[in-house]
Protein backbone atom coordinates (compact mmCIF):
# COMPACT_ATOMS: atom_id res chain seq x y z
CA UNK A 1 0.00 0.00 0.00
CA UNK A 2 2.79 2.32 0.69
CA UNK A 3 4.41 1.58 -3.06
CA UNK A 4 1.11 2.60 -3.97
CA UNK A 5 1.00 5.90 -2.70
CA UNK A 6 4.41 7.02 -3.17
CA UNK A 7 4.12 5.65 -6.95
CA UNK A 8 0.77 7.83 -7.20
CA UNK A 9 2.57 10.60 -5.93
CA UNK A 10 5.65 9.99 -8.55
CA UNK A 11 3.09 9.90 -11.23
CA UNK A 12 1.26 13.08 -10.10
CA UNK A 13 4.74 15.06 -10.44
CA UNK A 14 5.73 13.38 -13.73
CA UNK A 15 2.21 14.50 -15.37
CA UNK A 16 2.31 18.06 -13.80
CA UNK A 17 6.00 17.94 -15.04
CA UNK A 18 4.86 16.51 -18.84
CA UNK A 19 1.74 18.62 -18.72
CA UNK A 20 3.85 22.16 -18.86
CA UNK A 21 6.31 20.65 -21.34
CA UNK A 22 3.20 19.96 -23.63
CA UNK A 23 1.73 23.51 -22.96
CA UNK A 24 4.61 25.43 -23.16
CA UNK A 25 5.40 23.19 -26.76
CA UNK A 26 1.79 24.23 -27.97
CA UNK A 27 1.88 27.74 -27.09
CA UNK A 28 5.38 28.06 -28.57
CA UNK A 29 4.46 26.34 -31.68
CA UNK A 30 1.04 28.29 -31.64
CA UNK A 31 3.18 31.80 -31.07
CA UNK A 32 5.39 30.26 -34.07
CA UNK A 33 3.30 29.85 -36.43
CA UNK A 34 1.04 33.15 -35.97
CA UNK A 35 4.61 35.04 -35.81
CA UNK A 36 4.64 36.25 -32.31
CA UNK A 37 8.34 35.99 -31.96
CA UNK A 38 10.12 36.21 -28.80
CA UNK A 39 7.62 37.49 -26.74
CA UNK A 40 5.55 34.19 -27.54
CA UNK A 41 8.02 32.27 -25.94
CA UNK A 42 7.87 34.21 -22.53
CA UNK A 43 4.31 33.53 -22.92
CA UNK A 44 4.60 30.29 -23.44
CA UNK A 45 6.65 29.83 -20.43
CA UNK A 46 3.85 31.35 -18.21
CA UNK A 47 1.15 29.89 -19.97
CA UNK A 48 2.07 26.69 -19.29
CA UNK A 49 3.32 27.42 -15.66
CA UNK A 50 -0.05 28.99 -14.55
CA UNK A 51 -2.33 26.49 -15.91
CA UNK A 52 -0.43 23.49 -14.19
CA UNK A 53 -0.51 25.91 -10.61
CA UNK A 54 -4.08 26.34 -11.06
CA UNK A 55 -4.67 23.16 -12.34
CA UNK A 56 -2.53 21.91 -9.09
CA UNK A 57 -4.43 23.80 -7.30
CA UNK A 58 -7.96 24.41 -7.96
CA UNK A 59 -8.38 20.62 -9.30
CA UNK A 60 -10.91 19.44 -6.77
CA UNK A 61 -13.32 22.33 -7.23
CA UNK A 62 -12.73 22.20 -11.21
CA UNK A 63 -13.90 18.56 -10.89
CA UNK A 64 -16.64 19.33 -8.89
CA UNK A 65 -18.08 22.62 -10.98
CA UNK A 66 -17.71 20.09 -13.84
CA UNK A 67 -20.17 17.57 -12.33
CA UNK A 68 -22.30 19.66 -10.73
CA UNK A 69 -21.99 19.15 -7.42
CA UNK A 70 -23.38 21.21 -4.86
CA UNK A 71 -22.28 21.48 -0.82
CA UNK A 72 -23.70 18.75 1.70
CA UNK A 73 -24.93 20.42 4.72
CA UNK A 74 -24.92 18.13 7.84
CA UNK A 75 -28.64 19.45 8.72
CA UNK A 76 -30.00 18.13 4.88
CA UNK A 77 -27.62 14.67 5.15
CA UNK A 78 -26.98 13.66 8.24
CA UNK A 79 -27.27 10.26 7.44
CA UNK A 80 -24.45 11.03 4.94
CA UNK A 81 -22.06 12.36 7.45
CA UNK A 82 -22.75 10.22 10.18
CA UNK A 83 -21.51 7.80 7.47
CA UNK A 84 -18.36 9.52 5.76
CA UNK A 85 -17.03 10.52 9.37
CA UNK A 86 -17.44 6.87 10.97
CA UNK A 87 -15.40 5.54 8.05
CA UNK A 88 -13.06 8.44 8.55
CA UNK A 89 -12.41 7.57 11.83
CA UNK A 90 -11.86 3.99 11.14
CA UNK A 91 -9.14 4.64 8.24
CA UNK A 92 -7.69 7.33 10.86
CA UNK A 93 -7.70 10.21 8.43
CA UNK A 94 -9.70 14.04 8.83
CA UNK A 95 -13.18 13.58 7.60
CA UNK A 96 -13.45 14.79 4.15
CA UNK A 97 -16.02 17.67 3.26
CA UNK A 98 -19.28 15.92 1.35
CA UNK A 99 -20.82 16.68 -2.00
CA UNK A 100 -24.02 15.92 -3.52
CA UNK A 101 -25.12 15.58 -7.08
CA UNK A 102 -28.89 15.80 -7.68
CA UNK A 103 -29.71 12.70 -10.28
CA UNK A 104 -31.12 9.94 -9.30
CA UNK A 105 -28.41 7.73 -10.97
CA UNK A 106 -26.49 6.01 -8.32
CA UNK A 107 -22.84 6.70 -8.10
CA UNK A 108 -19.78 8.54 -6.42
CA UNK A 109 -16.39 9.57 -6.35
CA UNK A 110 -13.65 11.97 -4.36
CA UNK A 111 -11.61 14.11 -5.87
CA UNK A 112 -8.56 16.58 -4.20
CA UNK A 113 -5.05 16.91 -3.71
CA UNK A 114 -4.06 15.30 -0.53
CA UNK A 115 -6.23 13.49 2.79
CA UNK A 116 -6.84 16.96 4.80
CA UNK A 117 -8.45 19.01 1.96
CA UNK A 118 -10.08 15.89 0.10
CA UNK A 119 -13.89 15.48 -0.79
CA UNK A 120 -16.51 12.78 -1.45
CA UNK A 121 -19.10 13.60 -3.52
CA UNK A 122 -22.09 11.07 -3.93
CA UNK A 123 -25.22 11.58 -5.66
CA UNK A 124 -29.09 11.68 -4.22
CA UNK A 125 -29.63 8.67 -6.30
CA UNK A 126 -26.86 6.46 -4.18
CA UNK A 127 -28.45 7.57 -1.14
CA UNK A 128 -31.55 6.60 -1.77
CA UNK A 129 -30.89 3.52 -3.37
CA UNK A 130 -28.88 1.55 -1.35
CA UNK A 131 -28.77 0.71 2.29
CA UNK A 132 -26.61 1.87 5.39
CA UNK A 133 -24.43 -1.02 4.73
CA UNK A 134 -23.90 -1.04 1.28
CA UNK A 135 -23.27 2.75 1.58
CA UNK A 136 -20.93 2.48 4.16
CA UNK A 137 -19.00 -0.26 1.27
CA UNK A 138 -18.92 2.67 -0.74
CA UNK A 139 -17.72 4.93 1.42
CA UNK A 140 -15.13 2.70 2.53
CA UNK A 141 -13.96 2.35 -1.05
CA UNK A 142 -13.57 6.29 -1.74
CA UNK A 143 -11.69 6.78 1.79
CA UNK A 144 -9.21 3.91 0.16
CA UNK A 145 -8.97 6.27 -2.75
CA UNK A 146 -8.42 9.36 -0.57
CA UNK A 147 -5.84 7.01 1.45
CA UNK A 148 -3.65 5.56 -1.09
CA UNK A 149 -3.88 9.48 -2.99
CA UNK A 150 -4.92 7.86 -5.52
CA UNK A 151 -7.43 11.41 -5.86
CA UNK A 152 -4.28 13.61 -6.75
CA UNK A 153 -3.70 11.91 -9.81
CA UNK A 154 -7.26 11.10 -10.91
CA UNK A 155 -8.37 14.36 -10.13
CA UNK A 156 -5.17 16.49 -12.04
CA UNK A 157 -5.96 13.78 -14.92
CA UNK A 158 -9.64 15.26 -15.35
CA UNK A 159 -8.38 19.09 -15.49
CA UNK A 160 -5.11 18.27 -17.55
CA UNK A 161 -6.88 16.13 -20.13
CA UNK A 162 -9.79 18.27 -20.10
CA UNK A 163 -6.83 21.39 -20.81
CA UNK A 164 -5.94 19.60 -23.66
CA UNK A 165 -8.83 18.52 -24.61
CA UNK A 166 -10.48 22.23 -25.00
CA UNK A 167 -6.60 23.69 -26.29
CA UNK A 168 -6.84 21.21 -29.27
CA UNK A 169 -10.20 22.23 -30.00
CA UNK A 170 -9.87 25.95 -29.65
CA UNK A 171 -6.51 26.21 -31.92
CA UNK A 172 -8.41 24.11 -34.39
CA UNK A 173 -10.94 26.72 -34.56
CA UNK A 174 -8.40 29.41 -34.56
CA UNK A 175 -6.36 28.24 -37.57
CA UNK A 176 -9.64 27.26 -39.55
CA UNK A 177 -10.57 31.00 -39.32
CA UNK A 178 -6.67 32.46 -39.69
CA UNK A 179 -6.62 30.25 -42.85
CA UNK A 180 -10.16 31.50 -44.40
CA UNK A 181 -9.02 35.11 -43.73
CA UNK A 182 -6.34 34.60 -45.61
CA UNK A 183 -7.69 32.32 -48.15
CA UNK A 184 -10.34 34.96 -48.75
CA UNK A 185 -7.65 38.18 -48.33
CA UNK A 186 -4.81 37.67 -50.44
CA UNK A 187 -4.43 36.74 -54.11
CA UNK A 188 -5.97 33.17 -55.22
CA UNK A 189 -1.71 31.85 -55.12
CA UNK A 190 -1.77 32.38 -51.55
CA UNK A 191 -4.02 29.27 -50.35
CA UNK A 192 -1.12 27.41 -50.41
CA UNK A 193 0.07 28.66 -47.34
CA UNK A 194 -3.56 27.86 -45.45
CA UNK A 195 -3.34 24.67 -46.94
CA UNK A 196 0.12 24.05 -45.07
CA UNK A 197 -1.48 24.55 -41.91
CA UNK A 198 -4.16 22.88 -42.14
CA UNK A 199 -2.41 19.94 -42.64
CA UNK A 200 -0.59 21.07 -39.80
CA UNK A 201 -3.19 20.94 -37.38
CA UNK A 202 -4.31 18.05 -39.14
CA UNK A 203 -1.25 16.55 -37.61
CA UNK A 204 -1.41 18.57 -34.14
CA UNK A 205 -4.38 16.67 -33.96
CA UNK A 206 -3.90 13.53 -34.87
CA UNK A 207 -1.02 13.63 -32.06
CA UNK A 208 -3.30 14.73 -29.32
CA UNK A 209 -6.27 12.58 -29.48
CA UNK A 210 -4.12 9.52 -28.01
CA UNK A 211 -2.50 11.64 -26.27
CA UNK A 212 -5.64 12.71 -24.23
CA UNK A 213 -6.34 8.65 -24.05
CA UNK A 214 -2.66 8.35 -22.61
CA UNK A 215 -3.28 10.38 -19.74
CA UNK A 216 -6.34 9.01 -18.74
CA UNK A 217 -5.10 6.00 -19.35
CA UNK A 218 -2.35 6.73 -16.48
CA UNK A 219 -5.14 7.08 -13.97
CA UNK A 220 -6.43 3.69 -14.52
CA UNK A 221 -5.00 0.84 -13.62
CA UNK A 222 -6.95 -2.31 -12.96
CA UNK A 223 -4.83 -2.45 -9.82
CA UNK A 224 -6.02 0.58 -8.31
CA UNK A 225 -9.35 -0.27 -8.34
CA UNK A 226 -9.16 -3.19 -6.96
CA UNK A 227 -6.56 -2.11 -4.10
CA UNK A 228 -9.49 -0.09 -3.54
CA UNK A 229 -12.12 -2.45 -3.20
CA UNK A 230 -9.73 -4.85 -0.62
CA UNK A 231 -8.69 -1.36 1.11
CA UNK A 232 -12.48 -0.62 1.59
CA UNK A 233 -13.31 -4.34 2.88
CA UNK A 234 -10.84 -3.66 5.80
CA UNK A 235 -11.80 -0.26 6.87
CA UNK A 236 -15.81 -1.94 7.06
CA UNK A 237 -14.67 -5.65 8.03
CA UNK A 238 -17.31 -6.82 5.53
CA UNK A 239 -16.77 -7.04 2.01
CA UNK A 240 -20.15 -8.09 1.38
CA UNK A 241 -21.59 -4.85 1.98
CA UNK A 242 -19.63 -3.23 -0.95
CA UNK A 243 -20.16 -5.74 -3.51
CA UNK A 244 -23.77 -5.34 -3.14
CA UNK A 245 -23.39 -2.08 -3.57
CA UNK A 246 -21.77 -2.81 -6.50
CA UNK A 247 -23.93 -5.25 -7.93
CA UNK A 248 -27.14 -2.63 -7.38
CA UNK A 249 -25.28 0.39 -8.68
CA UNK A 250 -24.33 -1.68 -12.13
CA UNK A 251 -27.99 -2.73 -12.81
CA UNK A 252 -29.46 0.37 -12.73
CA UNK A 253 -29.21 1.30 -16.49
CA UNK A 254 -29.72 4.94 -15.61
CA UNK A 255 -26.73 7.11 -16.97
CA UNK A 256 -25.33 10.04 -14.82
CA UNK A 257 -25.46 13.31 -16.92
CA UNK A 258 -23.04 15.20 -15.48
CA UNK A 259 -20.15 12.59 -16.14
CA UNK A 260 -17.94 12.97 -19.52
CA UNK A 261 -14.51 11.26 -20.59
CA UNK A 262 -12.30 13.16 -18.50
CA UNK A 263 -14.29 12.37 -15.38
CA UNK A 264 -15.47 8.82 -15.85
CA UNK A 265 -12.25 7.39 -14.10
CA UNK A 266 -12.92 8.93 -11.01
CA UNK A 267 -16.78 7.42 -10.56
CA UNK A 268 -16.91 3.93 -8.36
CA UNK A 269 -18.74 2.45 -11.11
CA UNK A 270 -18.12 3.63 -15.01
CA UNK A 271 -21.17 6.33 -15.01
CA UNK A 272 -21.31 6.35 -19.08
CA UNK A 273 -23.30 2.97 -19.47
CA UNK A 274 -25.15 3.73 -22.43
CA UNK A 275 -22.28 4.42 -24.99
CA UNK A 276 -21.07 0.75 -26.33
CA UNK A 277 -17.80 -0.40 -28.33
CA UNK A 278 -14.88 0.63 -29.90
CA UNK A 279 -14.27 4.55 -28.94
CA UNK A 280 -15.65 3.86 -25.43
CA UNK A 281 -13.31 0.57 -25.25
CA UNK A 282 -10.38 2.73 -25.93
CA UNK A 283 -11.48 5.15 -22.41
CA UNK A 284 -12.50 1.49 -20.96
CA UNK A 285 -11.68 3.03 -17.18
CA UNK A 286 -13.19 0.71 -14.92
CA UNK A 287 -12.65 -3.19 -14.45
CA UNK A 288 -15.34 -5.62 -14.92
CA UNK A 289 -17.83 -5.17 -12.05
CA UNK A 290 -18.06 -9.17 -11.77
CA UNK A 291 -14.55 -9.72 -11.87
CA UNK A 292 -14.92 -7.12 -8.63
CA UNK A 293 -17.53 -8.17 -7.00
CA UNK A 294 -15.88 -12.11 -7.54
CA UNK A 295 -12.86 -10.47 -5.97
CA UNK A 296 -15.09 -8.94 -2.90
CA UNK A 297 -17.19 -12.53 -2.46
CA UNK A 298 -13.36 -14.51 -2.01
CA UNK A 299 -12.37 -12.39 1.06
CA UNK B 1 44.12 -0.13 14.04
CA UNK B 2 41.57 -2.15 11.19
CA UNK B 3 39.61 -3.97 13.78
CA UNK B 4 38.97 -0.55 15.68
CA UNK B 5 37.37 0.77 13.20
CA UNK B 6 35.16 -2.29 12.43
CA UNK B 7 34.59 -2.19 15.59
CA UNK B 8 33.25 1.48 15.87
CA UNK B 9 31.22 1.09 12.65
CA UNK B 10 29.37 -1.70 14.31
CA UNK B 11 28.66 0.09 17.61
CA UNK B 12 27.43 3.11 15.69
CA UNK B 13 25.51 1.05 13.19
CA UNK B 14 23.83 -0.78 16.42
CA UNK B 15 23.19 2.71 17.86
CA UNK B 16 21.26 3.99 14.91
CA UNK B 17 18.87 1.15 14.91
CA UNK B 18 18.33 1.12 17.82
CA UNK B 19 17.18 5.12 17.94
CA UNK B 20 14.89 4.14 15.48
CA UNK B 21 13.33 1.41 17.62
CA UNK B 22 12.96 3.70 19.99
CA UNK B 23 11.46 6.55 17.81
CA UNK B 24 9.02 3.60 16.22
CA UNK B 25 7.75 3.20 19.64
CA UNK B 26 7.25 6.29 21.24
CA UNK B 27 5.46 7.30 17.99
CA UNK B 28 3.40 4.28 17.98
CA UNK B 29 2.60 4.86 21.92
CA UNK B 30 1.65 8.31 21.00
CA UNK B 31 -0.73 7.01 18.01
CA UNK B 32 -2.55 4.89 20.65
CA UNK B 33 -3.28 7.59 22.91
CA UNK B 34 -4.43 9.68 19.92
CA UNK B 35 -6.56 6.42 18.80
CA UNK B 36 -7.97 6.21 22.39
CA UNK B 37 -9.39 9.82 22.61
CA UNK B 38 -11.08 9.50 19.23
CA UNK B 39 -12.83 6.60 20.84
CA UNK B 40 -13.20 8.96 23.75
CA UNK B 41 -14.71 11.86 21.72
CA UNK B 42 -16.93 9.18 20.19
CA UNK B 43 -18.14 7.98 23.38
CA UNK B 44 -18.96 11.44 25.17
CA UNK B 45 -20.87 12.35 22.38
CA UNK B 46 -23.08 9.13 22.44
CA UNK B 47 -23.80 9.60 26.42
CA UNK B 48 -24.43 13.35 25.61
CA UNK B 49 -26.98 11.94 23.19
CA UNK B 50 -28.51 9.69 25.54
CA UNK B 51 -30.38 12.06 28.32
CA UNK B 52 -32.44 13.52 25.08
CA UNK B 53 -33.34 10.27 23.69
CA UNK B 54 -34.58 9.40 27.24
CA UNK B 55 -36.52 12.57 27.61
CA UNK B 56 -38.26 12.30 24.14
CA UNK B 57 -39.03 8.52 25.04
CA UNK B 58 -40.37 9.38 28.52
CA UNK B 59 -43.04 12.11 27.11
CA UNK B 60 -44.60 9.02 25.31
CA UNK B 61 -43.95 6.44 27.48
CA UNK B 62 -44.20 7.15 31.53
CA UNK B 63 -44.79 4.22 32.82
CA UNK B 64 -41.46 2.50 31.89
CA UNK B 65 -39.59 3.88 34.72
CA UNK B 66 -37.72 0.72 35.21
CA UNK B 67 -36.50 0.95 31.08
CA UNK B 68 -35.48 4.42 32.23
CA UNK B 69 -33.62 3.80 34.99
CA UNK B 70 -30.98 1.66 33.76
CA UNK B 71 -29.90 3.46 30.93
CA UNK B 72 -29.57 6.06 33.05
CA UNK B 73 -27.48 3.93 35.77
CA UNK B 74 -26.04 2.67 32.84
CA UNK B 75 -24.80 6.26 31.12
CA UNK B 76 -23.39 7.15 34.82
CA UNK B 77 -21.12 4.04 34.91
CA UNK B 78 -19.99 4.39 31.63
CA UNK B 79 -18.96 8.08 32.22
CA UNK B 80 -17.52 7.32 35.34
CA UNK B 81 -15.42 4.14 34.00
CA UNK B 82 -11.47 4.89 34.32
CA UNK B 83 -9.44 2.48 32.74
CA UNK B 84 -10.07 0.92 28.83
CA UNK B 85 -11.53 -2.08 30.68
CA UNK B 86 -13.71 -0.71 32.50
CA UNK B 87 -14.78 1.49 29.78
CA UNK B 88 -15.41 -1.88 28.00
CA UNK B 89 -17.73 -3.41 29.90
CA UNK B 90 -19.72 -0.49 31.10
CA UNK B 91 -19.61 0.31 27.44
CA UNK B 92 -21.59 -3.14 26.89
CA UNK B 93 -24.23 -2.96 30.08
CA UNK B 94 -25.25 0.37 28.21
CA UNK B 95 -25.61 -0.85 25.09
CA UNK B 96 -27.49 -3.49 26.37
CA UNK B 97 -30.20 -0.96 27.72
CA UNK B 98 -30.32 1.03 24.75
CA UNK B 99 -31.48 -2.06 22.97
CA UNK B 100 -34.27 -2.51 25.29
CA UNK B 101 -35.16 1.30 25.38
CA UNK B 102 -35.35 1.39 21.69
CA UNK B 103 -37.36 -2.04 21.98
CA UNK B 104 -40.06 -0.37 24.18
CA UNK B 105 -40.03 2.75 21.43
CA UNK B 106 -41.59 -0.09 19.10
CA UNK B 107 -44.46 -0.28 20.90
CA UNK B 108 -45.76 3.21 20.44
CA UNK B 109 -46.28 3.85 17.10
CA UNK B 110 -46.77 8.35 17.69
CA UNK B 111 -43.12 7.98 19.86
CA UNK B 112 -42.06 5.85 15.84
CA UNK B 113 -43.19 9.01 14.23
CA UNK B 114 -41.64 11.82 16.43
CA UNK B 115 -39.28 13.87 14.38
CA UNK B 116 -36.92 14.12 17.09
CA UNK B 117 -37.02 10.80 18.10
CA UNK B 118 -36.12 9.60 14.51
CA UNK B 119 -33.54 12.42 14.23
CA UNK B 120 -31.85 11.01 17.73
CA UNK B 121 -32.06 7.48 16.25
CA UNK B 122 -30.37 8.10 13.64
CA UNK B 123 -27.65 10.49 15.50
CA UNK B 124 -27.25 7.69 18.15
CA UNK B 125 -27.04 4.90 14.91
CA UNK B 126 -24.35 7.06 13.18
CA UNK B 127 -22.20 7.56 16.57
CA UNK B 128 -22.45 4.03 17.86
CA UNK B 129 -21.14 2.78 14.33
CA UNK B 130 -18.30 5.70 15.34
CA UNK B 131 -17.78 4.55 18.10
CA UNK B 132 -16.99 0.63 16.59
CA UNK B 133 -14.85 2.57 13.96
CA UNK B 134 -12.73 4.16 16.46
CA UNK B 135 -12.52 1.11 18.66
CA UNK B 136 -11.46 -0.99 15.59
CA UNK B 137 -9.02 1.78 14.90
CA UNK B 138 -7.57 2.06 18.65
CA UNK B 139 -7.10 -1.99 18.27
CA UNK B 140 -5.46 -1.79 14.93
CA UNK B 141 -2.82 0.95 16.20
CA UNK B 142 -2.54 -1.51 20.04
CA UNK B 143 -1.74 -4.87 17.62
CA UNK B 144 0.97 -2.49 16.19
CA UNK B 145 2.24 -1.39 19.06
CA UNK B 146 2.07 -4.21 20.68
CA UNK B 147 3.39 -6.31 18.73
CA UNK B 148 6.77 -3.92 17.89
CA UNK B 149 7.24 -4.55 21.92
CA UNK B 150 6.83 -8.29 21.37
CA UNK B 151 9.07 -9.13 17.86
CA UNK B 152 13.06 -9.45 18.11
CA UNK B 153 15.13 -7.14 17.82
CA UNK B 154 12.57 -4.09 19.05
CA UNK B 155 11.60 -5.91 22.11
CA UNK B 156 15.04 -6.00 23.98
CA UNK B 157 14.85 -2.12 23.51
CA UNK B 158 11.22 -1.81 25.15
CA UNK B 159 11.61 -3.86 27.61
CA UNK B 160 14.86 -1.57 28.88
CA UNK B 161 12.58 0.97 28.79
CA UNK B 162 10.04 -0.47 30.46
CA UNK B 163 7.13 -0.15 27.79
CA UNK B 164 3.61 -1.65 28.59
CA UNK B 165 1.77 -3.59 26.10
CA UNK B 166 -1.67 -1.70 26.05
CA UNK B 167 -5.38 -3.00 26.65
CA UNK B 168 -7.30 -4.24 23.44
CA UNK B 169 -11.26 -1.97 23.95
CA UNK B 170 -12.95 -5.88 23.21
CA UNK B 171 -16.65 -6.11 23.26
CA UNK B 172 -18.21 -9.12 25.59
CA UNK B 173 -20.02 -11.03 23.06
CA UNK B 174 -22.74 -12.47 25.43
CA UNK B 175 -23.60 -9.04 26.48
CA UNK B 176 -23.54 -6.68 23.34
CA UNK B 177 -24.85 -9.69 20.84
CA UNK B 178 -27.12 -11.44 23.08
CA UNK B 179 -31.19 -11.17 23.21
CA UNK B 180 -32.71 -8.41 24.73
CA UNK B 181 -34.96 -9.12 27.54
CA UNK B 182 -37.31 -6.50 27.93
CA UNK B 183 -39.80 -6.97 31.10
CA UNK B 184 -43.28 -5.38 30.55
Amino acid sequence: MYEQISRNKWKSAALILFFVAFIFLLTWFFEYVTGWGKGGLVLAVVVSMTMAAVGYYASDKIVLTISRARPATKEEFPYLYNVVEGLAIAAGLPAPRCYVIDDTAPNAFAAGRKPETAVICVTTGILEKLNRVELEGVIAHEMSHIKNYDVRLQTLVVVMAGIVALLSDWMLRSFLWGGGRRRGGRDRSGSGGAGGVLIIVGLALAVLSPFIATIIQLAVSRKREFLADANGAMLTRYPAGLASALRKISADTEPLEAANKATAHLYIVNPLKNIKGGVNKLFSTHPPIEERIAALEKM
Amino acid sequence: MGALVLLLIIIAAIAIMAIGMYNSLITLRNRCDNAWSQVDVQLRRRYDLIPNLVETVKGYAKHESGVFERVTQARAAAVNAQTVKDQGQADNVLTGALKSLFAVAEAYPDLKANQNFLMLQEELAGTESKVAYARQFYNDVVMKFNMKQQVFPSNILASMFGFKTKEYFQIEEEVAKGPVKVSF
